[in-house]
């Protein structure tokens, strides 16, 4: 048995008019946790793909156990022990906890399946894991954190050595995300090797011993994570520094432009009451699961609320959707882009003036030349990397679709704008132009709500900082007195124990 | 944090959820409504006409059902019927067999096909399940037309035991209805099928996240064509069935058929959108569908009204489910907001 | 704000010859002529202006239902009650003016009983938006039947050709051109414009592109599907109208398979089911391409069962073409 496990030689894998990667190399040892880390686009998730028999590469081999593989299928790559668990959690939600570990090599005895006997493997391999769920539970009820542990139980159900994990905290929240690093080094103990790609530089420095480096499809380096600074590691992903990572504007705050009193909506949160000024960036933070987005969407017209009033510029005003929000001025960029902030199949331009199509319009009538130069515009305001505004807005990058999203917003005229995770899932460079963004609106006069699970930027960029915690607003802190400690106290303040067993 | 070691009762164990129970309790009050109007409606011989009669409905619900479970739809169900039916009938008026199993076997054998056909067209040829079922339904009913010439094959040119098949209890020695048992071991074995083998836990599986079980390494092709070619199986079986039943065979038999199978399964709780409904269910949809239409002209509702009514229930039915969810999903709020 | 003066995004698209004659509608174009040149080779008597369009007038009857079709299937949406919807205007229009109503008043109840049923189906799908379209359209597509059934019966009910201005709706020409065809003309025309130059329009393929991103965009998707369905209805009660003007009676089994006629039509001109693409001068040339290929082999007797076959077969290997050339796709290969 040698000490490397698994190497990829000189991968190369084109899609049409696309390098993903070219010549990428990679060792993975056994019992280690290695950390693949680069920018959106970089080519990590092809990479990921390539090892778990998604794609097969242009060129190049696969070495496992000293052993040429060709895997031709995602199944010839889990049989070999390679188990994947994937950013978007690929799980069956219509069915149970125990089909969703045994999918695929479920217990079978003369073709009937042995549903007492998965169930109790299932209780086994999940005991250790420390869950409160049953293995019967159907997997759409359970949360995603909760979710992202069956996966794991299924990567060991299969015996898999080498389990690879896509951005596995991205939706986690602190005290998840330490649980599940928790798993993951008991795992490394036990002697798995865990590939672990993620963009929060906490991850790696928590769990990896070494890390590889993507950009623009190349493989730029491997390095060991005791003798890499975070300068260091971030030159290497973008290939420049980055110095200003938060530019907080010193705007002069004015008064108060949207009031909130005792919002309520039976079920998802109670009394909350919040107020932003003029010029103000505030943050709205808790763990994930707190009610935080539930609020914001509120606040938009999304869905309704029960009890509470809503006041713009002092007056109280009505909103029952979400046309009735932005006539007010207010904007709305939503958690998640793909799904609810872009329409993929249209070009960037058609996308950044649908919530304004009537101020391009003559009469009822849309002008397309009025709408591409307006489009064109903003996204170049904006810096979207982009060709023509009839590119695909499924053809971006996560950051580059994020800025169409802002352009998008930025067609109406605002007072409010509230930003659900503005960079999830993007990338460094891509990050800091959207907080250069943020103090752009803020010295044009506008308003900011910003929702974050990351402490860095909440703390680099707001004014105010609310706190909820399930369901409830838990406090309120100025800049100064806002520190990390602070907010996860209160974060968790009621059911300290809960959260951290997450 | 220690995991609940509390038995809890497993739903997937139940033979009935919760919703199949509250579609007995309508059928229950259903029947019981009728029994009460006309007293001859639960007699042996009115339950035993009834099952008959809608055996090829009830055992058409089921092809349904697994292409509802992978999110697709198969409109041309009952084409294929008339098709395998008329042309295993045809065969049989040309003197090419006269045993009726050979006649069951052929029907089937060309619903099959016909199923396969749809299905390499929906898994290798990329097109919609409406629109690929849609085309295939004008086809299957046009060549029905052209190979029969529009005529009809009457009950003469049948073969007497086959017509007497439909009506006898040869299989069970008297238990019950040849037709009437078809569907049954139908029902059981599917219900075996769905629940305990990979084949029926992939079709699920496909149903509720096709990407997921892409990545997991099951062939979504191969469970579309497979789902499919089984609802063509059952059209075909049942195009023998039919035929049996009216001993004749007509190019338009069976028009409309595949809606009361639609139908009987989103009563039983298949979601058009894949991946929920189970064997148990889409019985008791298929039984309230049989029940009603048997129902109506017992109690004195003309028969010409019968269509209305079914509309009317069909509707019905669907919107109580939204709000029944609707009042779980409220209830469960409310608790959860006294935890707030 | 930060310019980036070095970074330009080009506002105007480059057309070339070849992506503007690609396009599904000139394919669509060709089709049509080549089906005319086909009909014209066949039967010496297809080009006579009076008989060709004594066929298009009878399946314009039917081709007025997939102009809002194409809009529901724009949106995402479907529905498979617009046959029954049809019956029942035709049925009430029908039995209102036997019971001695003026014929100018049956006819305004007949719009108003398919607005009606329009409406049902929307108010339906836009209260309760857990519903799928297509299962709530196929419960009124047998209540709105069964109810013309319970009204007629076996019967058939008439004699609307005693109205001569009633039978002049369908039967009128100018020259050799029907009025009706002309009314078909305009009606596509705004229903194309509409659909591909307005805000409303733009807005129906954002909703049938994405739901929630329309939703969260400011675009009132309730209240746009309400609209479409019930449109649906208003004209499906002008098609009842049309086809009690044509044939003079009606019984409630007319007017049947309309809804998978209006279907075929929508996406053999392009319109995809799954929502959000599609043009509106494809759908309208393919209404003539079903239409005529129908009439061409009915002129050389082959009958409608075989028509229709061959409407199927056609359809199928319309949808499937594209997908079979492009299926050998680099890159993901999951058997």
């Amino acid at each position: 048995m040698s000490e490397i496990l698994l190497e990829l030689k000189g991968i190369t894998k084109t899609f049409p008019g696309v390098k993903a990667l070219d010549k990428v190399h990679f060792q993975l040892r056994r019992g280690e946790i290695h950390a693949i880390m680069g920018e959106n686009g970089a080519g990590k998730s092809t990479f990921i793909k390539v090892i778990t028999g998604v794609h097969m590469p242009d060129e190049g081999e696969i070495i496992l156990n000293g052993k040429k593989v060709v895997f031709r299928s995602p199944l010839a790559a889990q049989r070999e022990g390679i188990a994947a668990i994937y950013q978007n959690v690929t799980s069956y939600p219509d069915l149970s906890v125990t089909e969703n570990i045994f999918i695929g090599h479920e217990k079978v005895e003369r073709g009937i399946i042995q549903w007492k006997k998965m169930h109790k493997a299932a209780e086994e391999l999940l005991r250790p894991l420390n869950v409160d769920f049953q293995p019967a539970a159907l997997m759409g009820t359970l949360s995603v954190a909760q979710q992202q542990i069956v996966e794991i139980a299924k990567a060991l159900s299969m015996n898999a050595q080498i389990i690879i994990m896509d951005e596995p905290t991205a939706a986690l929240t602190n005290s998840e995300s330490e649980e599940l690093y928790r798993i993951t080094e008991r795992l490394r103990d036990e002697g798995k090797s865990i590939i672990i790609i993620s963009h929060r530089l906490e991850d790696m420095y928590c769990l990896a011993s070494r890390v590889t480096v993507f950009r623009d499809a190349n493989y730029i380096g491997t390095y060991q994570v005791s003798e890499i600074t975070p300068p260091e590691l971030i030159k290497a992903m973008v290939g420049r520094e980055i110095n200003d990572l938060f530019p907080k504007p010193k705007a002069k705050i004015g008064n108060e432009v949207f009031r909130v009193e005792s919002l309520g909506r039976t079920g998802y949160f109670k009394d909350i009451s919040l107020s932003i000024k003029q010029r103000e960036i505030v943050g709205l933070t808790g763990l994930v699961g707190s009610g935080r987005t539930e609020v914001v969407q509120t606040i938009f017209g999304v869905e309704p609320y029960d009890t509470g009033t809503v006041y713009l510029d002092g007056k109280a005003v009505e909103i029952h959707s979400p046309q009735d929000a932005m006539k007010l001025g207010i904007g709305l960029l939503t958690e998640d882009r793909q799904n609810q902030g872009l329409i993929l199949d249209w070009g960037i331009g058609r996308n950044v003036t649908l919530p304004a199509l009537a101020k391009y319009a003559r009469g009822k009538i849309t002008k397309d030349p009025i709408e591409n130069m307006a489009a064109k515009a903003l996204c170049e305001q904006m810096g979207v990397k982009a060709q023509s505004v009839f590119d695909k807005a499924s053809s971006l990058s996560g950051g580059n679709q994020q800025k169409v999203v802002v352009a998008k917003a930025l067609t109406s005229e605002l007072k409010l704008l509230i930003m659900d995770e503005p960079t999830k899932g993007v990338d460094v460079g891509a990050k800091a132009a959207i907080y250069e963004v943020i103090s752009d609106l803020i010295m044009k006069g506008m308003s900011i709500l910003i929702i974050s699970s990351e402490m860095p930027e909440i703390l680099g960029m707001c004014d105010r900082i609310y706190v909820m915690h399930d369901g409830r607003l838990m406090g309120e802190l100025d800049r100064e007195e806002a520190t990390q400690e602070r907010i996860l106290e209160l974060a968790m303040l009621k059911k300290t124990a809960l959260a951290v067993e997450g | 944090m220690q995991i609940n070691r509390r038995r809890v009762k497993l739903t997937r164990d139940r033979v009935f959820s919760s919703r199949e129970l509250s579609l007995l309790a309508i059928l229950i009050l259903i029947v019981a409504g009728i029994q009460l109007r006309n007293s001859t409606f639960l007699s042996s011989r009115s339950i035993n006409d009834m099952l008959k009669n809608y055996s090829t409905t009830i055992t058409l619900a089921l092809g349904m059902m697994s292409v509802l479970l992978i999110g697709g739809i198969d409109i041309s169900v009952s084409a294929t019927l008339a098709f395998s039916g008329m042309s295993a009938s045809l065969l049989m008026r040309d003197g090419v067999y006269s045993s009726t199993l050979v006649m069951f076997l052929v029907s089937t054998a060309i619903g099959t096909l016909c199923g396969l056909l749809v299905g390499l067209v929906i898994s290798r040829g990329k097109v919609l399940p409406i629109i690929a079922t849609l085309g295939f339904a004008n086809i299957f009913r046009g060549a029905t037309y052209i190979i029969s010439d529009s005529r009809w094959v009457s009950a003469y040119q049948f073969d007497s035991a086959f017509k007497r098949f439909a009506q006898t209890r040869t299989l069970t020695f008297g238990l019950m209805n040849n037709l009437v048992f078809i569907a049954l071991v139908c029902y059981l074995v599917f219900f075996v099928v769905m629940r305990w083998t990979r084949f029926g836990r992939r079709i699920y599986a496909v149903g509720s996240n096709p990407e997921a079980a892409s990545i997991s390494g099951i062939n979504i092709n191969r469970v579309k064509l497979a789902v499919y070619t089984m609802a063509g199986s059952f059209a075909g079986l049942i195009g023998a069935m039919y035929t049996s039943l009216y001993a004749s065979a007509q190019s338009d038999m069976g028009m409309g058929m595949e809606m009361d199978a639609i139908a009987s399964c989103v009563l039983g709780g298949v979601s058009l959108s894949g991946g929920q409904g189970g064997v148990p269910g889409v019985l008791l949809g298929a039984m309230t569908m049989t029940v009603i239409s048997k129902a109506l002209p017992l109690i004195g509702i003309s028969q010409f009204w019968q269509k209305a009514i079914k509309g009317i229930i069909i509707l019905i039915a669907i919107i109580i489910n939204v709000l029944a969810q609707r009042a779980i999903h409220r209830n469960a709020m409310r608790a959860r907001e006294r935890q707030i | 704000m930060t310019a980036h003066p070095d970074r330009s995004i080009l506002a105007a698209r480059n057309k070339s010859l070849k992506s503007v004659f690609m396009r599904w509608e000139f394919l669509l174009l060709g089709l049509f002529l080549a089906i005319n040149i086909m009909n014209a080779v066949i039967s010496p008597y297809y080009l006579n202006a009076g008989n060709l369009f004594t066929a298009i007038n009878s399946f314009l009857v039917k081709g007025f239902i997939a102009m809002p079709m194409a809009y529901l299937l724009v949106l995402g949406d479907i529905d498979l009650s617009v046959g029954s919807t049809v019956a029942l205007s035709a049925t009430l229009l029908g039995v209102s003016y036997n019971a001695g109503v003026p014929m100018g008043l049956a006819i305004l109840i007949a719009l108003l009983c398919g607005t009606m049923c329009g409406l049902l189906n929307g108010l339906i799908l836009t209260r309760f938006t857990e519903l799928a379209p297509m299962i709530v359209t196929l419960g009124t597509m047998t209540l709105y039947r069964g109810i013309s059934e319970m009204i007629l019966g076996s019967q058939s009910t008439g004699s609307f050709h005693n109205v001569s201005w009633f039978y002049q709706i369908y039967y009128a020409r100018l020259g050799p051109v029907p009025y009706l065809f002309f009314f078909f003309c305009l009606l596509a025309l705004a229903f194309g414009f509409v659909l591909h130059k307005t805000i409303f329009g733009r807005q129906l393929f954002a909703i049938g592109s994405n739901r929630l991103t329309a939703k969260y965009s400011g675009v009132p998707v309730q209240r746009h599907r309400l609209i479409c369905y019930t449109l649906m209805g208003l004209v499906c009660g002008m098609s009842g109208v049309f086809y009690s003007s044509w044939m003079g009676t009606v019984r409630f089994d007319i007017a049947t398979g309309y809804e998978l006629e209006a279907i075929s039509v929508a996406v053999l001109g392009g319109i995809s089911t799954s929502g959000g693409k599609g043009t509106f001068p494809g759908a309208i040339i393919s209404i003539f391409i079903i239409g005529l290929l129908g009439y061409g082999l009915g002129l050389i007797n082959v009958n409608s069962q075989t028509i229709l076959m061959i409407i199927g077969l056609i359809l199928i290997a319309v949808v499937m073409a594209p997908n079979l050339k492009t299926r050998r796709k680099p890159g993901i290969k999951t058997s």
